[in-house]
């Protein structure tokens, strides 16, 4: 989708702030929702970032990464079911305590089994990949009402293949349940000037990872 | 704007919505809040650039090491046993004298968790994610590291699930520092490709 948060290339964000030293989580609920979110995520990753992509513009904006993880969880909890809309609001006004710990005691010397989990995104797939290191390709002007990872600076540009990586689970599809499909990914070097034009910096170029389906052979 | 900051609500509303959200699901049974504990001690303390300064220090000191991680960064990662969600497909990026190799997300704020841990604000910045595609020299050199022309500036878009780490030039005179020594060297700017690493002068 044509959204605010595919950033590439816009101007008149400012210069990037520096925080020195900046802690991990800056407030405790963002630890929460980052927490909650990986607890009970439940693997589709494209979605999530779809729901992400589908907050108002201004909100996006406004909410900051943590806090547009919480209006996506939210939405996600309210979509399946898991809470009515309104829980929350009139939780809100009955509780002022924290959530008691039903497992860890106050010392925190129990530890909850929990271990982070690697999902694999690559796919065994029969046909080869249409195209190989060092072909010409140009990205399709592609630009799907839903979910899709070819940012819109580099739609309509020449490029070409720097490396082939394995079939992975199609993220455009994936988002919206319409099943892995998978296909070959690969990375495509751009030159800043077939980017940029003549704004481009000299000596620059962008590497983007780019599914089979985005990219046309050149010429 | 930043991370740290949230327009829309209150910073007391917001804690206080995440607290009944919390305590909604774990009524329910669908979260516990003792794993969610361990979730964010997790990434408080256990994952973080020093778990790619030990990559990096690694592949200094042992060319083997070096030549498996240019070929198969998910494999020589995991040797030192850094495995874990959003970094399933890392592919490390050797900065040279003529190539400085730089990374990005623009679409998100995709970054390698087990190497780096989670991502500084700026990181996730609209400013960063806007710019360094298109001006990265101009970008790097408000953030303190200025390249000459005659250096090639690759921008990487972590734009699908291949996660990048850069591998920085060891810095010279330190042929005699220890594996540990060098590691301690290894910053988290020099890993997502906005500086380099230096050996801090003496006072």
């Amino acid at each position: 989708m044509n959204g605010i948060h595919d950033m590439g290339g816009m101007h008149g964000f400012g210069p990037v702030e520096v925080e020195p030293n900046e802690p991990v989580f800056h407030q405790r609920w963002q630890g929460r929702v980052f927490g909650m979110v990986r607890a009970l995520g439940r693997g589709n990753i494209d979605a999530g970032r779809h729901s992400i992509e589908r907050l108002d513009p201004v909100a996006y904006l406004e909410h900051g990464y943590y806090g547009r993880w919480l209006a996506a969880f939210e939405r996600g909890l309210v979509r399946f079911g898991i809470l009515a809309p309104g829980d929350v609001e009139a939780r809100m006004k009955t509780r002022r305590r924290r959530t008691p710990r039903t497992t860890a005691g106050a010392s925190g010397h129990t530890r909850a089994a929990w271990a982070p989990v690697a999902t694999n995104f690559a796919r065994e797939t029969e046909a080869p990949p249409a195209f190989a290191v060092g072909d010409a390709v140009i990205t399709r002007n592609h630009q799907p009402a839903g979910h899709t990872r070819l940012p819109a600076y580099a739609r309509c540009r020449a490029g070409v293949v720097t490396r082939v990586h394995p079939a992975m689970v199609f993220p455009d599809d994936n988002a919206a349940g319409h099943g892995e499909n998978p296909q070959y990914l690969y990375t495509a070097r751009f030159d800043g000037r077939e980017l940029w034009g003549g704004s481009a910096e000299v000596g620059t170029a962008v590497h983007i990872d780019l599914f089979e389906s985005y990219l046309d052979r050149a010429g | 704007m930043s991370d740290g900051h949230d327009h829309s609500h209150g910073k007391a509303d917001i804690a206080r919505r995440v607290e009944a959200i919390e305590s909604l699901l774990a009524e329910k049974g669908l979260i516990d809040p003792a794993v969610v504990d361990e979730i964010v001690r997790f990434y408080e303390q256990e994952v973080g650039p020093m778990n790619g300064a030990r990559v990096v220090a690694r592949a200094w000191v042992d060319p083997a090491f070096r030549t498996r991680l240019l070929a198969d960064a998910t494999a020589a990662i995991a040797e030192l046993g850094f495995i874990g969600p959003q970094g399933e497909h890392m592919v490390a990026l050797e900065n040279t004298p003529r190539i400085h190799n730089v990374v990005v997300c623009t679409l998100c704020s995709c970054y390698p968790w087990p190497v780096l841990g989670l991502p500084p604000s700026w990181y996730k910045s609209p400013a960063y994610r806007a710019r360094v595609v298109r001006e990265p020299r101009a970008v790097l050199a408000e953030m303190g590291l200025t390249l000459p022309a005659d250096i090639e500036v690759r921008v990487w878009d972590s734009s699908a699930e291949v996660r990048y780490l850069v591998l920085p030039e060891r810095p010279p005179h330190t042929d005699s520092w220890s594996e540990t020594e060098l590691a301690a060297l290894v910053t988290r700017d020099a890993m997502i490709g906005t500086a380099k690493v230096v050996v801090p002068q003496r006072p």
